[in-house]
């Protein structure tokens, strides 16, 4: 099977500085990706290593099979990347700037597809405007647009929604979820853990330049995280024989931590069994930013 | 076919859109410099081949606009690319390093050689000119702005910042350019400064270039075309090797 993106033992030092450690991982083809991790823990290094704007100090790196420096054409034509900063080039319009990026692929007669794009992307009013006159937001519109011009089955996006307001955000989602449903294979880096347990099917976190987690979403989540529940009770104190751990106590409420559902049976059983009263309850959801504190605290 | 002609339509376009700084303003310079130079010099610096100082001169301003401009073009694209973070469109798509190598050049030597037909129209205007050889005259300029515009781009690929580059032009472009007998014959000067001349590069493609116009030069034009083209095959290897290797480039 060929994977969309696949590196294997990639590293990167900058002196002593290793940016990257074997950093190892494959990206199924049409799968929607995550790439987490604390600022410095490689993810930009990771992605400029696929993408061939940095090249690796050892290992290997293929986008859709083909190696990113023996076959650097096959692989740069198979991917698109959205960069974290919002670089523009302040000579051209929105659509000179797309023409100009499609003709550098080789793709001289694509102005159906500019269209569509600057269409899909809410560019239309702005196509004749020089790149300088945009707002943030329309220029990483953009960055996007010139990451599709030559339909790439592999995107990459590196932190798109940083500094760019909720509708924007919204919009881009809708946008790229699109794009994953139509087979495009979706690589992600964020720092809003919603977002990326909303999207992605599988997360890999980094830490450090290395891959400290890799595993679907649902699997991460059932493993590091659990549900917390949130009780008012009748008293300030619990009866004995509770297995939940107590995360925090307030007064009379309290928040314990359950591995499952299932164990919110047992709880409630025994607090029904010591005759304490339960003025309110609430069961909250595991969730990513648990999940991301827990495996970076391990590693 | 790869990327090469659209970044060459772009690195040409790029100049083109600032046409009045790019073009305009270097042909007024060298009009200003052939005013300032005719009236004090006219009297004072012999030109060789028996034609007027003003005659000796106009093909130096050429053939120095067309150097500086050739250079400015390269170096300053990739530098403003590098600095703004922009060189990340031409890095991620497949263009080898040999089109990217040739559509710097190639630009650069469009803008240098535009630069340098402005200068000539313009100054052709004030002074009577002859053309003694087209050919040596087309063949200069073509290996001049090639040697600048790959020099351009490998301070370009070395220069950090705008600073880095101001200082290349302004410490070694400019001092080589005005000590390459733009405005005078270097049989003017003591003998030392005449052989400390021989080692600019810059003196042979001006002196060549003067040769296609007067028809009489400091230097054979064969063997100065050959230092031209030497130069420009030495700094083309080196250029080539760094874009290779993507020293700078590509962390």
């Amino acid at each position: 099977m060929t994977f969309a993106i696949e590196t294997v033992n990639v590293e990167k030092r900058y002196g002593c500085l290793r940016a990257l450690d074997a950093v190892s991982l494959q990206v199924r083809q049409g799968e929607f990706f995550g790439l987490l991790g604390p600022n410095g823990a490689g993810k930009t290094t990771l992605i400029s290593v696929v993408a061939g704007l940095v090249r690796a100090s050892a290992g290997t790196a293929r986008v859709m099979g083909a190696d990113v420096v023996a076959d650097y054409r096959s692989a740069r034509r198979m991917l698109g990347v959205v960069p974290q900063e919002l670089v523009f080039d302040p000579f051209f319009t929105v659509r000179e700037t797309l023409r100009l990026q499609s003709g550098y692929f080789g793709l001289r007669r694509n102005d159906a597809w500019i269209d569509e794009i600057i269409h899909h992307l809410d560019l239309d009013a702005k196509a004749e405007a020089n790149m300088r006159t945009l707002s943030g937001g329309m220029k990483r519109r953009v960055l996007v647009a010139q990451a599709l011009v030559h339909k790439p089955p592999v995107i990459v996006l590196d932190e798109p929604t940083a500094g760019v307001d909720v509708e924007l955000r919204q919009g881009l989602w809708r946008f790229i979820r699109r794009l994953n449903r139509d087979g495009h294979t979706i690589v992600l880096t964020t720092h809003y853990l919603d977002e990326a347990e909303e999207l992605c099917d599988r997360i890999a976190l980094l830490k450090a330049g290395r891959v400290v987690a890799l595993d679907s979403t649902r699997n991460l989540l059932q493993t590091f995280s659990g549900f917390v529940l949130r009780l008012r009770l009748d008293r300030e104190q619990l009866p004995a024989g509770l297995d939940a751990p107590v995360l925090s106590q307030d007064g009379t409420s309290f928040n314990l931590r359950l591995r499952d559902t299932a164990e919110l049976e047992s709880v409630l059983h025994r607090l029904r069994e010591a005759g304490v009263g339960i003025a309110e309850f609430e069961l909250q959801p595991p969730d990513l930013e648990e999940v991301f504190l827990r495996v970076m605290e391990r590693h | 076919m790869g990327g090469f002609p659209t970044l060459f339509y772009k690195e040409t376009l790029r100049f083109w859109k600032v046409s009045f700084q790019t073009v305009a303003a270097p042909v007024l310079t060298s009009l200003l410099y052939l005013v300032v130079f005719a009236q004090a010099l006219a009297d004072r610096a012999p030109a060789p081949g028996g034609v007027s100082y003003t005659a000796f001169l106009v093909p130096g301003l050429v053939m120095m606009s067309i150097l500086q401009n050739a250079f400015a073009n390269s170096s300053s694209s990739l530098i403003q690319s590098k600095v703004t973070g922009n060189m990340v469109f031409v890095l991620l798509p497949p263009i080898s390093h040999l089109e990217l190598y040739a559509a710097y050049v190639l630009a650069s030597m469009v803008r240098g050689l535009v630069v340098g037909a402005g200068v000539l129209a313009v100054t052709a205007l004030f002074v009577d000119l002859r053309l003694a050889s087209p050919l040596w005259i087309a063949g200069f300029a073509l290996v001049g702005s090639a040697v600048l515009g790959a020099l351009g781009l490998l301070a370009g690929i070395w220069a950090d910042k705008f600073d880095q580059i101001a200082a290349f032009q302004n410490f070694v472009i400019l001092p080589l350019t005005f000590l390459s007998g733009v405005f005078y014959s270097i049989h003017s000067l003591p003998e030392f400064w005449q052989h400390a001349s021989h080692l600019n590069p810059f003196f042979y493609l001006i002196d060549g270039f003067r040769y296609g116009f007067i028809g009489a030069s400091d230097f054979p034009p064969l063997a100065s075309l050959a230092v031209g083209g030497l130069s420009f095959a030495i700094l083309s290897a080196i250029a080539l090797a760094l874009l290779k290797s993507g020293y700078k480039l590509r962390g």
